[in-house]
């Protein structure tokens, strides 16, 4: 009996692909996870795992919080990132924040499960609580000093042009960070109220903090990954004066840790400079 | 400056293997021997390797293959949950796992699910990263196939799909991938099949440190133009690209085989010359847009990356802005679509130009295989411009450009803008850009960037919009069904076409092809089709957001 040939090609397409599952779709991976028992790669196949006495304490390759029960910062250790995987740092929820550089204005709400803030927000007020446990400026372009983005919604008279009718400080239900705008006051904002939808334009306003702010970038941004296993030496440096009170050591000893668990650029041109938190974090511990 | 030391060593490196490995592959589709192995999977398959197909039969082939795998992956994620290495996660739900069947199959690698919590070690490695070989060498033999098309004389016929396909597998995608799994490995990528562990962070809270057969799927997932990431960080993971070097390492990877490809069908067409021009070009347009994608990241515009003082939101410390910006760029010039960093947080101008990449037609140098066929339609239709401006019947490559081949080469082009277009408006029309994370222009990117990324078959995501209703798995899936086969078959038809022919000899009135004024002509013709197809979409998109 001859099949006709829509019918032969497709059992040869079926035929073919069963060959290419078995060949690349198991044999070769499998491969690869037997010679990731070789001594020497296993540790890496495995994860990059490190143990401290007999307790596993994490994986090198992958960032963690060092926050108490409650999220807040434990003074002790050296600070991640910013994460955005989870709940910080969660490897079952892998995630950026995905929020655009013009996401500046917050869902303001009573019940907190509507509120949203903007990412300017976000970056200000992570830029506010780090200047505070740093004690230095925690100040930034376009952040408010109560740590909120800095936007007003302007309302002019005739829509884009024309006088200044009406300004709302747009992230603010509190007292504005400005007076006035254009000669009129500016009224704190209401919840649950649209402002640009009224036709407010969204005018964020610098402000005069340093165009180089105290607080690193990589100290108020979510990395890709949320697991971001580093951090800039400029942050680490930051961090020297605190775990050297806390610690009991000299800023010098902090700032030689620092050095010695700095990874500068591979090859002279590869990636940026970074500090591994968690092998510095545990070269604290062994101190 | 280090960032752009990065760059030159990337050109560098693919300049130097632009001949060797261009010939290589060259002697892989040319050859006339088959090794032991080769014959044997003949066999196993049931096909005769000296069987000639006409370009029907080479497309019937190719489509009957990739129906089989639509329906295979569909029902492996259906029941992944009763085979082996699920580690606990249900099955796939239909409209997740016809997008996954479909975005797999067409080399998109569209991810509408998280990795690390939706898909078992089976799936991954058995279902997925199968895929991600076989769809990468049907894109390279459906190029060969058209390429042949040029070479043949009145023959008909366009080489044998199951010849092609198995010997790209087998010599050009496995020994690379086997070598990079190792090198890989060496940096630290993990490769198990543990569920994971949990481990106690400093602090005393648990952490569940994942598991994976992740560097051998990372290896084809950068080699095939794949993208697929085992989990939902994709590339910026620290288990899927642990250092810089590893970061180099894949985008160098990623352009290779769509570089070195151009030497190949120089090799075919039996003028080198004509491989130079084509891979000028591809050149041209991905330096300047590297370039381009580099500088407005570095130069950090926007209302937050001012105020952070460095567009650093959604990137990799140990990346860095420059080579995140460079990696943004590589993955949407091919069809790749991994990222090291979240195309969504970039600004405004940073994050357009990965759109216009895969606005280009992803032909500089595109994906594996499509990347060169793209970019010889578009030479086709240069060519014919260029007839048009003297008054006579173009020809490339010695073979006419009538009114048959013009038809086939216009419906290509019309294909991706025409899915894009009016799957955006179709998004708006009936209220579901409402998933969008941002609102206004950056709400219509977002929008956007999802059809042109499925149309193109790309797969890298703006993010920043949920997709894994059942309307956008479906719409996007049909974007993605469409974007790959409807112009592969054009592709082949046009190959047939050109295939029957006989050559024409050159004459004095014969546009040369191999010299700087036609790779100029090409880019331009480029850059001018994809500014009058999506200026408009792009002027209420990222331009509105970048200039407000």
């Amino acid at each position: 009996m001859r099949l006709p040939t829509w019918l032969t090609q497709h059992i040869a397409a079926l035929r073919a692909l069963l060959v290419f599952t078995v060949l690349l779709g198991l044999a070769y991976p499998l491969a690869f996870v037997a010679i990731g028992r070789v001594p020497g790669l296993s540790d890496k196949a495995d994860g990059s795992l490190v143990t401290v006495g007999d307790t596993t304490v994490g994986s090198s390759l992958v960032g963690q919080s060092y926050t108490d029960a409650d999220g807040n910062p434990d003074p002790r250790y050296f600070q991640s990132r910013p994460s955005a995987a989870g709940d910080g740092y969660d490897p079952t929820s892998t995630s950026a924040s995905n929020l655009g550089p013009e996401s500046v204005v917050d869902t303001l709400s009573d019940n907190p499960d509507d509120a949203s803030q903007s990412l300017l927000t976000q970056v200000c007020a992570r830029s506010l609580a780090v200047g505070k446990l740093e004690g230095v400026n925690g100040s930034r372009p376009y952040c408010t000093a109560d740590g909120v983005g800095a936007v007003l919604a302007v309302f002019y008279r005739d829509g884009l042009t024309g006088p200044v009718t009406r300004v709302v400080s747009v992230n603010q239900t509190d007292k504005p960070f400005l007076p006035t705008y254009g000669g009129v006051t500016v009224e704190p904002a209401q919840n649950g109220k649209d402002y640009q939808a009224l036709g407010g334009v969204i005018t964020p306003i610098r402000g005069n903090a340093p165009s180089s702010p105290v607080v690193p970038a990589d100290a108020v941004t979510a990395s890709g990954s949320g697991l971001d296993p580093d951090i800039s030496p400029a942050y680490a440096t930051l961090q020297a004066p605190r775990i050297a009170r806390e610690r009991g050591l000299t800023l010098d000893q902090v700032h030689k840790l620092i050095a010695d668990h700095t990874d500068g650029r591979a090859l002279g041109f590869l990636g940026e400079p970074a500090v591994n938190v968690l092998e510095l974090n545990l070269s604290l511990d062994g101190k | 400056m280090a960032g752009w030391l990065f760059v030159i060593t990337l050109v560098l490196a693919l300049a130097a293997v632009y001949r060797p490995f261009g010939d290589y592959m060259y002697r892989v589709v040319s050859g006339p021997r088959d090794n032991v192995v080769e014959r044997g999977v003949y066999r196993l398959v049931g096909v005769d390797r000296n069987a000639e197909q006409t370009w029907g039969v080479y497309a019937r082939s190719v489509l009957a293959f990739s129906a089989v795998s639509i329906l295979f992956l569909f029902a492996f994620v259906r029941l992944q949950d009763k085979l082996w290495l699920s580690l606990g996660v249900d099955p796939v739900n239909s409209h997740v796992a016809w997008n996954t069947a479909v975005s797999f199959v067409t080399n998109t690698n569209w991810q509408a699910y998280s990795g690390e919590s939706t898909m078992g070690h089976l799936v991954q490695m058995a279902g997925l990263a199968v895929q991600n070989f076989v769809s990468a060498a049907v894109g390279i033999a459906v190029a060969v196939a058209f390429v042949r098309g040029f070479a043949a004389r009145r023959s008909g016929t366009l080489g044998n799909f199951w010849v092609d396909l198995t010997r790209i597998t087998l010599r050009v995608l496995l020994p690379i991938c086997v070598v990079a799994t190792l090198i890989f490995m060496i940096a630290g990528m993990v490769q198990n099949l543990s569920g994971g562990t949990d481990v106690t962070t400093l602090t005393g809270a648990t952490q569940h440190i994942t598991g994976g057969p992740v560097a051998s799927q990372e290896a084809i997932k950068e080699l095939g133009t794949n993208g697929g990431g085992f989990y939902n960080a994709n590339s910026a993971h620290p288990f899927e690209n642990p250092t810089a070097w590893t970061n180099w390492l894949q985008i160098f990877l990623i352009f290779l085989i769509p570089f070195s490809l151009p030497r190949v069908f120089g090799r075919m067409v039996g003028q080198n010359r004509q491989g130079y021009a084509i891979v000028a070009v591809m050149a041209v347009l991905a330096i300047a847009s590297v370039a381009l994608t580099v500088a407005f990241e570095v130069h950090g515009a926007g209302t937050v990356p001012q105020a952070v003082g460095a567009a650093m939101e959604g990137k990799e410390t140990r990346f860095g802005i420059p080579n995140s910006a460079a990696f943004a760029a590589a993955t949407t010039l091919t069809s790749t679509g991994a990222v090291n960093s979240f195309h969504d947080s970039y600004t405004a101008l940073g994050g357009m130009m990965p759109m216009v990449n895969m606005m280009l037609g992803e032909v500089a140098p595109g994906g594996v295989g499509s990347g060169l066929y793209g970019l010889l339609v578009l030479a086709v239709i240069t060519v014919f411009v260029a007839g048009l401006m003297v008054g006579r019947t173009p020809e490339y490559l010695g073979k006419k450009i009538g009114a048959r081949e013009m038809k086939l080469a216009s419906s290509y082009f019309l294909i991706t803008p025409a899915l894009v277009l009016i799957g955006t408006a179709a998004a708006f029309a009936t209220g579901h850009n409402s998933t969008a994370l941002n609102v206004g222009p950056h709400g219509l990117s977002e929008v956007l960037y999802a059809f042109t990324s499925a149309s193109n078959n790309n797969g890298s995501a703006f993010a920043g919009i949920t997709v894994n209703t059942p309307w956008w798995d479906t719409a996007l899936g049909l974007a993605m069904l469409l974007g790959r086969f409807l112009p592969l078959v054009l592709v082949l038809a046009l190959a047939g076409s050109l295939a029957r022919q006989k050559a024409t000899p050159e004459s004095e009135g014969t546009l040369p092809t191999h010299q700087p004024l036609f790779v100029g002509l090409v880019v331009g013709v480029t850059v001018v089709l994809v500014a009058l197809t999506f200026l408009p979409a792009l002027a209420l998109g990222p331009l509105a957001e970048g200039l407000s």
